[in-house]
């Protein structure tokens, strides 16, 4: 059939247009890490070097943002799941009315712009550490940076373990309960174990929505310095291969990372099948 | 009364409104619910209470209110604050409609006309983004097969963790003057001279477009993937054309992804700091580099608050507007 035809190559048009667009830019920026030039260009290739991935490496300012930036992301990462997680449990403990109101509260974060949760959290802290006599402590970037993303990336955390939760099937809970264990058993040997999954990927997603935001932090930084504060302001002073340098890095590690995820992911799915098969196998000589 | 007092009193309110109202729920229950404490234990209840306690008291609601109370009020040198000169003003909001008292302008055109610029223009990426992520989503979620669906979701993948300023940066370095897009537009021969895409905010655009792309098709490709093919083939075989399909089988199925995928990227385009900060123009008129001058350039504290409060107010107006339109619930897009 010659529409059908069309239809498809149309499809392989519109697929290829997309990821050209989609990944191009950085490809172009890739490129422009390895050309000998000081003004990051792809077009003409004067001279392959690695020069800029060694000035990248030496430079005090980036590692120093570096360091910083994997500090809040590590503490931004367990108290968000921490407190995602006290909030999905309470959600499930809450109906009517109040289970409104509560959601409502509870997923505002998530819908308002990171620019205002950080000027929030800066006008605040700057006057509730006064009150508490505790400024020198308290009142510096990266400590305020971490509370104004946690704001946000709890509610992420949240949503993820609510979504697993609702699925959870009481009656495990009950079974648990009748054979006479403790409340806080059922939430250690039963609930936790269940929401294992969950919790891992919201701690993984909350690391790394913290270590790339910008919008939140460029406020509620100060003097400190992460990674992207730093990217920024040399973004702003002017172009430099250096910079294409590490959007390289950044995207090397994504990519080993997502094979790296494909393949415990396959390597689990294999196991799954082979354990169905085995049990198939017994049940069949079971019945035999 | 001082800021921090107003603070806490509103925050105090909002916690006895929460309480008054899971009293309510309990009294109208028809079973009798267990207590709190009783039901978690003594351990996970004090855990359950404390987290959700310092989450949304101190890293949400005490600042909010706090910023919404400083918004109006004076810029003051600490020594006066609390003093006679610190009265209720509505000064910072009126700068932003009417300009400053000195201003001989009727309104504030530089200000209003960046504001409105920016909703409309955010609300035209958000459209256009849709349009370039829907198709994409559509066949993911109902035409690939198995090993094409792996390849493309690892594709998508990849630019998602580059942060912004990266994304901002590539596209300079692609549509600059003298940029590879030019060269190869020239190479063609398609147009003579370099187009200015940087000072005409085209790289901006696209940039924002190209940012929240991902955030657009994830929530897309999940919602059509939930709709059972079988509708679609019936609706082909009782011979709906194409474009009927989608806008009357597939469209409304997947209303909640649609409606949560343009939320998300309203609100983070109309807020969006960096792409503007590395592409905007000479000319460029976006509204969070305006709000971001109030803070580190005039360091007037309470003005920079009511400009944010502005931008939070029209990001809340879009999200009841998308309610609204669609008729769903706030639980329905936020999965």
């Amino acid at each position: 059939m010659n529409a059908q035809k069309i239809n498809s190559a149309l499809v392989s048009l519109y697929l290829v247009l997309f990821f050209l667009f989609l990944l191009g830019p950085l490809l172009v920026m890739a490129v422009s890490a390895f050309n000998t030039p000081s003004y990051p260009q792809v077009w003409p290739i004067r001279g392959v070097t690695l020069n800029w991935f060694v000035q990248l490496f030496h430079d005090k300012e980036m590692l120093e943002g570096l360091r910083t930036s994997v500090v809040i992301g590590v503490s931004v990462s367990i108290l968000s799941v921490a407190m995602g997680l006290a909030g999905a449990l309470v959600m499930t403990q809450l109906f009517g009315t109040s289970r409104a109101y509560y959601y409502f509260l509870v997923v505002a974060p998530v819908l308002i712009p990171g620019i205002v949760l950080g000027i929030a959290t800066v006008v605040f802290w700057r006057d509730f550490t006064g009150l508490l006599g505790l400024r020198s402590l308290l009142y510096n970037g990266t400590v305020l940076t971490i509370l104004a993303q946690s704001s946000f990336v709890s509610s992420y955390c949240m949503l993820i373990i609510l979504a697993r939760l609702q699925r959870f099937d009481v009656s495990q809970e009950e079974a648990a309960l009748d054979l006479g264990a403790s409340y806080p058993q059922v939430f250690r040997d039963v609930l936790l174990p269940y929401l294992r999954p969950a919790i891992l990927s919201s701690a993984m997603l909350g690391f790394l929505t913290s270590f790339e935001n910008y919008n939140a932090t460029t406020f509620a930084i100060l003097a400190d310095k992460t990674l992207t504060t730093v990217l920024a302001s040399r973004v702003r002073m002017g172009s430099s291969p250096v910079i294409s340098a590490l959007a390289t890095v950044i995207v090397v590690l994504t990519i080993l990372a997502a094979l790296m995820f494909e393949w415990v992911k396959r390597r689990e799915q294999r196991r799954q099948w082979s354990r169905e098969k085995e049990a198939r196998e017994s049940e069949r000589l079971e019945t035999a | 009364m001082n800021n921090l007092g107003i603070t806490f009193v509103a925050t105090a309110l909002m916690l006895a409104l929460f309480f008054f109202l899971v009293r309510y729920d309990r009294h109208r229950a028809v079973t009798a619910q267990v207590g709190f404490f009783r039901r978690n234990g003594a351990l996970v209840g004090t855990y359950l209470v404390l987290g959700v306690g310092i989450w949304m008291l101190f890293t949400f609601i005490m600042p909010m209110v706090f910023m919404v109370d400083l918004s109006f009020h004076h810029k003051l040198p600490p020594s006066k604050v609390g003093g006679p000169e610190d009265v209720y003003t509505l000064d910072n909001y009126r700068m932003f409609l009417f300009g400053s008292t000195t201003s001989t302008d009727s309104l504030n055109w530089l200000h209003l006309r960046s504001f409105f610029m920016t909703i409309f223009i955010s609300i035209l990426i958000t459209l256009v983004t849709f349009a370039i992520a829907y198709p994409l989503a559509y066949y993911m979620a109902q035409v690939a097969r198995m090993q094409v669906l792996r390849l493309l979701l690892l594709l998508l993948v990849i630019p998602y963790w580059v942060n912004d300023i990266l994304r901002a940066f590539a596209f300079r370095i692609v549509m600059a003057e003298n940029g590879f897009l030019n060269q190869f537009l020239q190479g063609i021969g398609l147009t003579h001279g370099p187009i200015d895409f940087l000072g005409q905010n085209i790289a901006l655009y696209v940039a924002l477009c190209y940012s929240h792309l991902l955030l657009m098709t994830f929530p897309l490709y999940n919602a059509i993937e939930a709709q059972d093919h079988n509708q679609i083939e019936a609706a082909r075989d009782l011979g709906a054309p194409w474009w009927h399909i989608h806008l009357f089988v597939v469209m409304p199925h997947a209303k909640p992804g649609i409606a949560s995928g343009m939320t998300l990227c309203f609100m983070l385009t109309a807020g969006a700091v960096a792409t503007p900060m590395v592409l905007g123009g000479p000319n460029s008129l976006w509204f969070t580099p305006i709000v971001y001058d109030r803070f580190y350039q005039l360091f007037d504290w309470p003005q920079g608050a009511a400009y944010a409060i502005v931008l939070l107010l029209a990001c809340i107006a879009f999200v009841f507007g998308v309610l609204k339109l669609t008729g769903l619930k706030l639980g329905e897009i936020t999965k």
